[in-house]
């Protein structure tokens, strides 16, 4: 028996087979948003390697016949762009490795430990993935200048862990509850104690999805702009996003749109790369963090 | 017995559980419960330039002045107005979406990568490369209209209260509308194939079956992606910020550049934590409201 | 080694859900005990509360007379095999023997030692580098098995260890099972749901139902002398005929037969008759009987390969007809009409409301 009364169906799981107007139009949609989803990015990494009459052309030029990278070579060149990467990745992967070590732990207390208070813990959790960074920027502000930390990578490591870790922490919950019992249960016959069981046999079995939970954390330690743009004010310790959005001209009217193209392409590189490898494990990650809510 | 209760197995346990969560309760105490409640604290203070930046005791004053205050409203309904807009579409959006990648065709996981890629992107410099496209010049939003001959000269997109407006909305629907379809791919994988089966055995159409089975079933994670959207959408910052700076004219002035302009340009303390406690409580009642809805659905559904 | 001891075992999750109420129990080395149950008896809960994965709400365990009530798994000195084996996926087969030893901080060249000889009893020596994935549902469980050996520990728990093989391999595991363990001279116990493996395995078996212990005996015991109408229902395939009949005088009514009851001090208005399929006794053409003769019709019968489930209806002029179940041997029985006695040997009574035995037989 099979379901394809409507190749088109707007529910039903169906394959589309013949040529009829409902595989048409259903093709049309994919097309639709493939060019949705793509056509932007896509205008930005041609406009970064356009030359600058071919940029400013009117009427626009879509396929340019000259192409340059001159607009990457200044980047590097002209302005300590490595210095951003680095200072993105370096924040982005110690706030993540510390959410994961801090996160994990707290995930399994709450999935099987059942701690007092475990309840409330954990509605408090969902709640504050509610909050935007607007909100806690003054607060923050105040700990980080009380600490003397501005213009260093801790301002931005410790905001970046705390906000990833409700997710992580509901992630990874949802992980550990899939867990079969019986491995926990013959590791404490074994003689394991919590630590050395979470270590040495939740840990290494649920792997995947502290890469799942962990790349989902990078992504947004590396897009955070608020408390980047705040607590970090000096050139070389800036983030991509940061130090893309703040590059001018010499002049309001002379707006640098190759390099600042170029820009956009080199921070968000490393990001399509993480998409690209990981798409199932960041749909799934997704899913979990928030289906369990 | 309960003298030896405090030595049990599960009491150890929950010791060891509580010790294992003190270092995430203690970050998030210090990143998210200190400053809010640092807020709540100054804003029954003025702090300002007025004060030479000394605290000074003003009971509900701040309070007072919010409610006179005709920029946080205008703010205020900026941003409701956006978040509104933006939430509605990215639904419509999604669901479309969704629905055509939980078909099963060729080239499906090619597809579902590419249309995760907007929500991973870095907003700022998504939100640098949608200021290229309306760009009033050189900008291609311009150059494709003309070209199909809906204008017939180009719009200054980013310079008009309007449709900068709209141009910040474009530029958020594109980024988030993946997030919300992801989650309701999520709801739509979840529902068995055979309850479409016998609905159609009994003669129901595409648009029927999506109507009485799949909407309904799909409740929960609708909410759910209503609560997440209407949270992120209504603290926008990084987008508006690259993309107008709140301008034309404070036009697209949303509530959190509105209270960063207050703490970090005017250093007026006082006042920017009064708005972050009235947002604060504003998204507090959010909550409140998707909450109980989601649980009476639920219940509802179960009975 | 050491006696495992439980007295007055009760675990209380909530006050309407109490898995164990009380239970009392002591297993000496080298026997192995069941827990024989129906799911949710209690049986797994009293094996995870021994082995400290559950702690009792009351009561007291005592491990070679020790009390490890409240001590931690790994500090009871037992050793447990899963259902579901349980065994570290992440780790080899060896690593996986060791794990536990490596913990105890015992020396390397005993560990060795130990794993020599386990994987020689059990056929583990060319797995020792695989992965648990890469193993066969039978190599699980005899590593599963071999984890518990290497421990040397007092006590053996087995939670129905034979569960997730395929019939043909369980038949083989179970006698190799009662080799091993009956080498350890240790208390074993034994969880299982299936009455084969309980008598086939155990020294001791202990039926379970309601959180309570209904019959602590010797297997044979329990088949032969079921101490209640639970234990009688429960213990034998296919199921006991268990009738619930007026009396009259010194004899229950089966329809319109009248069987002599056993010797009671009163004769009760009612009791519960119990027989077992194959023992009802089929009267040859010839043959003659000083007791009473019953008469049935054949209207079902069930082939079961080797024999014939016969259900046959006994007339009852008072009300419903009884229906009684018999094992016979392959024959056309259909609609024929049977003579048939109920040899008083094996015909048990038992008490209308309690569903005790009337006639405790040792």
């Amino acid at each position: 028996m099979s379901t394809t009364l409507n190749p088109d169906s707007l529910a039903t799981p169906a394959k589309p087979r013949k040529l009829t107007v409902g595989t048409v139009l259903f093709w049309l949609a994919v097309v639709a948003i493939v060019v949705f989803c793509l056509a932007p990015i896509l205008w930005q990494v041609l406009t970064s390697f356009k030359v600058n009459e071919d940029i400013s052309a009117i009427p626009n030029v879509y396929f340019p016949t000259r192409f340059t990278l001159d607009h990457y070579i200044e980047l590097f060149t002209r302005r300590p762009f490595m210095r951003y990467v680095f200072n993105s990745a370096l924040v982005s992967v110690v706030s993540t490795v510390t959410c994961l070590l801090i996160g994990a732990p707290a995930a399994y207390a709450l999935a099987r430990l059942r701690p007092l208070g475990g309840r409330i813990i954990q509605a408090g959790i969902l709640l504050i993935t509610l909050f935007p960074g607007i909100l806690l920027l003054q607060g923050l502000l105040e700990i980080v200048q009380a600490f003397h930390l501005g213009n260093r990578y801790l301002s931005l490591i410790i905001p970046y862990t705390a906000i990833n870790l409700p997710l992580t922490i509901l992630v990874m919950r949802s992980f550990y509850e899939q867990l079969p019992r019986d491995l926990e249960d013959a590791a404490r016959v074994d003689g394991y104690n919590t630590l050395q069981m979470l270590t040495k046999i939740v840990m290494p079995l649920t792997l995947p999805a502290l890469v799942t939970t962990g790349i989902l954390t990078f992504i947004f330690a590396w897009n955070e702009f608020i408390f980047a743009l705040t607590f970090i004010t000096e050139e070389r310790l800036k983030t991509i996003p940061v130090a893309s959005a703040q590059i001018g001209g010499t002049s309001v009217f002379e707006i640098p749109y190759g390099p600042i193209a170029a820009a956009t392409v080199v921070g968000t590189i490393p990001l399509v790369l993480l998409v690209l490898f990981f798409q199932r494990q960041i749909i799934q990650g997704l899913t979990a963090g928030a289906v369990k809510g | 017995m309960t003298a030896t209760k405090v030595n049990t197995i599960q009491a150890r346990y929950r010791r060891t559980g509580l010790y294992l969560l003190i270092p995430a309760i203690a970050v998030l105490l210090l990143v998210f419960a200190y400053p809010i409640g640092r807020s709540f604290w100054l804003s029954l203070f003025d702090q300002n330039l007025g004060t030479g930046l000394e605290p000074v005791f003003a009971g509900l004053n701040n309070y007072d002045r919010i409610i006179g205050d005709g920029r946080f409203w205008q703010s205020f309904w900026v941003t409701t107005r956006f978040t509104v807009i933006t939430v509605v579409l990215e639904l419509i959006l999604g669901m479309g979406i969704a629905l055509v990648l939980n078909q099963a065709f060729r080239g499906r996981n090619v597809v579902r990568t590419i249309a995760i890629l907007p929500w991973a992107l870095p907003t700022a410099l998504i939100a640098l490369g949608w200021t290229w496209i309306f760009n009033d010049q050189y900008g291609i939003a311009n150059d494709i209209l003309l070209r199909l001959g809906l204008i017939q000269e180009g719009i200054n997109w980013l310079g008009d209260p309007l449709t900068a407006t709209v141009a910040l909305i474009v530029a958020d629907v594109w980024k988030t509308t993946p997030f919300i379809s992801i989650l309701l791919l999520a709801g739509l994988q979840s529902i068995p194939g055979d309850l479409y089966e016998a609905y159609a055995l009994e003669g129901a159409s595409a648009w029927q079956s999506f109507y009485r089975i799949t909407l309904p079933l799909l409740m929960p994670q609708v909410i759910i992606a209503i609560l997440f959207r209407f949270a992120q959408a209504f603290g926008i910052f990084d987008l508006v910020q690259v993309m107008t700076g709140g301008g034309p004219g404070g036009a697209t002035e949303v509530v959190s550049l509105y209270i960063y302009a207050t703490a970090m340009r005017y250093l007026d303390f006082g006042y920017s934590a009064a708005m972050v406690v009235v947002t604060f409580l504003l998204l507090i009642v959010a909550v409140v409201i998707c909450t109980v809805l989601i649980s009476r659905y639920r219940s509802r559904t179960r009975e | 080694m050491a006696k495992l001891e439980l007295i007055n075992l009760n675990k209380t999750f909530t006050p309407r859900i109490v898995p164990v109420k009380d239970i009392s129990l002591s297993v000496e080395d080298g026997e192995v005990l069941t827990l024989l149950g129906p799911s949710g008896c209690g049986k797994s809960t009293v094996l995870r509360m021994i082995a400290g994965l559950e702690e009792p709400t009351k009561g007291q365990i005592l491990i070679g007379g020790r009390d490890v009530t409240y001590l931690k798994p790994g500090d009871r000195n037992i050793a447990m095999v899963f259902q579901s084996y349980a065994l570290y996926p992440h780790m080899t087969v060896y690593d996986n023997l060791c794990a536990g030893l490596r913990l105890k901080k015992v020396p390397q060249d005993e560990i060795d030692r130990r794993i020599t000889e386990v994987s020689h009893i059990l056929g583990l020596d060319d797995l020792m580098q695989r992965k648990p994935g890469q193993l066969s549902g039978g190599q699980r469980q005899r590593v599963a098995v071999g984890r518990a050996l290497v421990r040397r520990s007092d006590v053996f728990l087995l939670d129905e260890p034979l569960s997730n093989l395929d019939a043909l391999l369980r038949e083989h595991v179970r006698a190799d099972l009662k080799q091993i363990f009956s080498a350890q001279n240790a208390p074993v116990v034994y969880v299982t749901h299936d009455q084969t493996e309980a008598m086939t395995l155990s020294t001791q078996v202990a039926v379970l139902n309601n959180g309570y212990v209904q019959q602590l005996d010797a297997p044979e015991n329990i088949y032969n002398h079921p101490a209640n109408q639970f234990v009688a229902g429960f213990v034998g395939s296919p199921q006991m005929n268990l009738l619930t009949l007026p009396c009259q005088g010194n004899h229950a009514l089966l329809g319109d037969f009248k069987i002599p009851l056993p010797d009671l001090p009163t004769p009760p208005p009612s009791v519960v008759l119990g027989i077992r399929p194959d023992h009802i006794h089929l009267l040859e053409a010839d043959e003659s009987t000083d007791r009473p003769i019953l008469k049935g019709k054949v209207f079902l019968v069930e082939n079961l390969g080797m024999n014939n489930l016969v259900s046959i209806r006994i007339p009852n002029s008072q009300g419903k007809a009884i229906v009684l179940r018999a094992l016979l041997p392959p024959a056309t029985w259909a609609n024929r009409e049977l003579t048939f006695t109920l040899p008083p040997e094996l015909t048990h009574w038992f008490n209308v409301q309690s569903g005790d035995a009337l006639v405790r037989r040792s």
